[in-house]
């Protein structure tokens, strides 16, 4: 509970109608994405402008209250989680967006403000916003920010920090800073650039300003079919060798394209145990020359079936249905947990083979997507928690992550580490490591206030396993009791 | 585990609870989250806070209910989920409960009785168009919009200019078809429709005789449940609906049409409301198996009758209980697409809600006019000659915020052009 002294400094920062107290209320707030980890927070506030954002974070810090900034809440690491005895600064009431800048190609928004409506809203000046995660139709900006986002597209043209060029934001004393400007080129250490997937554990952005590209003028998509994932896999190590730079290179195994075609109708086969999406963007010369080297490499792995979009709404359909694959394994199983990891390119089948037999020795099926161009795998671990499989999903989920660190690879493409993967951090990373992140973080937030106990792993979180309950000595001579 | 808060007569399920993966892909199409951007009036935050009444976590009375009443049911979050969730079963299963379980405050209550008493009844409807045709003579409307509470005053802002000779005006039982008849079908009259718009019944009857159906329309029909099923008035709706089915099964037709889209989508609903009445089943089964949508069924019969050109720049409005609830959107479109001359354009954030959504309107005047007044800004965005959409509703809230752009039922449109006259000229009748 927030003390009242708390509770009113909070109140007035935004004014009453922008709180949420009432305990019901408060629930639908507990979990994000990732609803695993559930804490139902003190208080939320909706603040609707960066001086409202920055009275509230002011009044926790005066307060010593913990905060966790929120976006749409689809991420799947649990960063928007929010803390004991701490407050939710929703941003979801500032979702304007502010200015469409054609000749400088730039647009200014507010943190809610979705992805996919930045590129509606640059549509009408042919530009668009290139990076764009699955969940694109939803997820905002501020939450892209806080994690780096990519998505199909970053492997032409890069993450969330290669497109946002500045923004304002609120440090965790309240305080409100500007980092970066209009050109690329910025003087003294890249600031903005630390703060761009530190999970929101260094402030909250606000008033965000991003590039815009122009809309490509042809973009090829092409569907094709490989009898197995090594296939399919070495269709991209050879895409890569030939120097071609794909928009994007997606892959999805059977169980994966199952569930999507069931939810979209896209047109996938449903018996393949494997399928590429491969997408070329650019001038159609460039794209057809390209166009005719990938079908050739295509067809060299034994490709079964290879489609190419014929109008904008089918390839529009190929996409949703790529985008909509985590949520619509949903319909193939009862439970799953979507792992987000990364492998060097070249190990990709061997990963695959791995995660397939550590699967089966779980006796839990995975169903895997993922931006193949750049080795970010998405295995999905399906399992029936009321059949008693949640803990053993768990294991394997971890398993997998800690299996791409050992083969090379990361924790995390664009997930996040958020509350999910924090203890597995060590994995990855060196006391020395560790320890300078937690002083870039100290010297932002000295209290720890701002999302506290995600992304780095604290002993509180990770090393003290509690034991089997043994009563204390006092406890068994009578002396004190449990409450 | 405690025990659930619902009581056992049809609560959500728990499989269908699971269904939901929290993924958050419904929140940009829903109006509520729109408007307001608190999780709990979206339908992740509507569907969680069932899911923890399921578990007995929290109580129906109270914030429960207020966020399960402010949603409109327009469903275009069953659209946009990828994992498949059914929130129209689950918001069927949860309003009965509501409605059974929470005392309403006495004029809450007083005023959605009021609702019941007067709109599935076409005789008190006539009787209130008469009352005011007589209160638009005297200019009462003016005075209304300075002395009544806001829901009364939407009430009163919603009623239509009132003709009330089709007010009284009554259907032909039998029309005829032109030429060698193709299908012989049924048509709902509604109540809504029938007495506010007449014409467009008189439309559908014209047009599907011009396509070579035979129309009949029984008079003995009554409400068929709609706007109770929506609001979770379920004894009501079920009772309805056994008399819609009761006066429809007995004629021999191939389809059962109807031109209202709330209406259409709680028609296919029979199979699954009465699904536990061993009685009814089979029969309500039956029966939702025949229902079409008007524009479904022209849609399906190769047309026949000549189109005289109209040279507009149209507007389509999606309706929820049709686009939404039924799946219907390549339909209308397609048939309004045989009229040459027509320029169809869609509008930008066609999936949001009007804000009409049954009684929504009336019970939720401040949120139902954000909505209009934003859809109507997304008619303008367009600049159409003509709006069309399918459903009464949608008319009644649109004029209220457009007044400068004349509104038709697609079945009007095309009547207009098998007629050869202008879409805003008087049908000729027989």
């Amino acid at each position: 509970m927030l003390d009242r002294a708390a509770h009113d400094a909070l109140v007035a920062a935004v004014g009453t109608e922008n709180v949420i107290s009432d305990p019901v209320q408060l629930r639908s707030y507990e979990c994000d994405g990732l609803t695993g980890f559930r804490q139902i927070p003190s208080l939320v506030v909706l603040p609707r402008a960066t001086e409202h954002v920055a009275n509230a974070v002011r009044a926790c810090h005066r307060h010593g209250v913990p905060f966790v900034a929120r976006g749409a809440g689809t991420g799947l690491s649990g960063g928007a989680m929010p803390v004991a005895d701490g407050v939710v600064i929703s941003l979801q009431r500032m979702r304007e967006i502010v200015d469409i800048d054609p000749v400088d190609r730039r647009a200014v928004l507010q943190p809610g403000v979705t992805n996919l409506d930045i590129t509606k809203a640059a549509a009408a000046h042919g530009l668009y916003y290139a990076p764009d995660p699955s969940s694109q139709q939803v997820c905002t900006i501020g939450g892209n920010i806080a994690e780096n986002s990519g998505g199909a597209h970053c492997l032409k043209y890069g993450f969330t920090t290669n497109h946002v060029l500045s923004m304002t934001v609120v440090l965790p004393d309240g305080e409100i800073v500007t980092l970066g400007g209009d050109t690329d080129e910025q003087l003294g250490p890249d600031l903005r650039g630390v703060v761009i997937g530190s999970e929101g554990t260094l402030g909250i952005a606000c008033d965000i300003t991003v590039r815009l590209l122009r809309t490509p003028e042809t973009v090829r998509t092409l569907l094709a079919d490989f009898p197995s994932v090594t296939a399919a896999g070495d269709v991209v190590s050879d895409l890569v060798a030939a120097g071609i730079i794909p928009a994007a290179v997606e892959m999805m195994d059977n169980l994966a394209i199952q569930a999507a075609e069931k939810a979209v109708g896209a047109g996938y086969t449903l018996s393949t145990p494997a399928a590429l999406v491969v997408e070329l963007d650019g001038p159609e010369s460039e794209c057809e020359a390209q166009f005719a080297e990938v079908r050739a490499i295509c067809d060299r792995h034994g490709c079964t079936r290879l489609h190419i979009a014929e109008t904008a709404a089918e390839r529009a359909r190929i996409w949703k249905g790529r985008k909509a694959a985590f949520a619509a394994v949903g319909r193939i199983s009862p439970d799953y947990i979507v792992q987000d990891g990364v492998v060097p390119r070249t190990r990709l089948a061997e990963v695959l083979n791995r995660i397939e037999n550590m699967g089966r020795d779980a006796g839990l099926r995975v169903a895997n997507v993922f931006h193949a161009g750049d080795g970010n795998l998405h295995p999905l671990v399906l399992f029936d928690e009321d059949a008693g499989e949640l803990e053993r999903a768990e294991e394997l989920s971890t398993d997998i992550a800690e299996l791409c660190v050992e083969l090379g690879g990361s924790l995390s493409g664009e997930h996040g580490i958020g509350t999910d993967k924090a203890c597995s951090m060590p994995r990855m990373f060196g006391e020395a490591d560790l320890s300078t992140m937690d002083r870039v973080r100290t010297a932002f937030d000295p209290q720890h206030l701002c999302n506290p106990g995600k992304l780095l792993p604290t002993p509180r979180l990770c090393g003290e396993q509690p034991g089997r309950y043994r009563p204390h000595p006092l406890e068994e001579a009578g002396v004190i009791e449990r409450l | 585990m405690t025990d659930s808060s619902f009581d056992a007569t049809n609560p959500p399920s728990r499989e269908l609870l699971n269904d939901c993966v929290h993924c958050g892909f419904c929140l940009p199409t829903c109006p509520t989250y729109q408007l307001w951007g608190e999780e709990m009036d979206s339908p992740r935050g509507r569907i969680y806070l069932m899911d923890l009444a399921e578990r007995g976590e929290i109580e129906l009375e109270g914030a429960f209910t207020e966020h399960i009443d402010a949603c409109l049911g327009c469903m275009a979050c069953v659209t946009s989920c990828p994992s498949g969730v059914q929130y129209d079963r689950l918001l069927e299963a949860t309003r009965p409960q509501v409605e059974r379980n929470v005392p309403r405050a006495r004029s809450d209550r007083w005023f959605r009785n009021g609702i019941f008493a007067l709109f599935p009844y076409r005789r008190r409807l006539r009787a209130a168009a008469l009352g005011g045709a007589l209160y638009q003579k005297l200019r009462l409307p003016a005075l209304a919009a300075r002395i009544l509470p806001p829901r009364l005053r939407a009430a009163q802002a919603l009623m239509p200019q009132v003709r009330l000779r089709s007010a009284f005006a009554s259907l032909p039982r039998r029309v005829r078809p032109a030429g060698a008849p193709r299908k012989r079908v049924a048509l709902l009259s509604g109540c809504v429709q029938d007495v506010f718009f007449h014409e467009v019944n008189t439309a559908t009857q014209r047009v599907l005789a011009a396509e070579g159906c035979e129309v009949l329309t029984p008079r003995e029909q009554g409400c068929c449940g709609a706007l109770g099923l929506h609001a979770g008035r379920e004894p009501h709706a079920r009772e309805r609906a056994k008399q819609t089915i009761a006066t429809f099964e007995k004629l021999p037709v191939d389809n059962i049409v109807v031109n209202v889209a709330g209406c259409g989508s709680s028609l296919k609903e029979y199979g699954h409301l009465l699904a536990d009445d061993p009685q009814w089943r089979e029969r309500a089964t039956a029966f939702s198996e025949k229902v079409r949508d008007v524009t479904e069924l022209l849609a399906e019969l190769e047309p026949r009758a000549e189109r005289h050109r109209i040279d507009a720049k149209v507007a389509y409005h999606d309706a929820c209980h049709l686009g939404h609830a039924q799946g219907i959107r390549e339909q209308p479109r397609s048939v309004l697409r045989t009229i040459p001359g027509v320029d169809l354009v869609d509008l930008p954030e066609a999936e949001l809600c009007c804000g009409s959504a049954g009684i929504y309107n009336m019970t939720n005047p401040e949120p139902a006019e954000e909505l209009g007044e934003r859809k109507a800004r997304n008619v303008r965005a367009v600049s159409p000659e003509l709006l069309v959409t399918a459903n009464p509703g949608c008319l009644l809230q649109l004029r209220r915020f457009l007044d400068d752009v004349p509104m038709l039922h697609p079945v009007q449109l095309l009547d207009a052009s098998i007629q050869g006259r202008r879409p805003t000229e008087a049908p000729m009748t027989e």
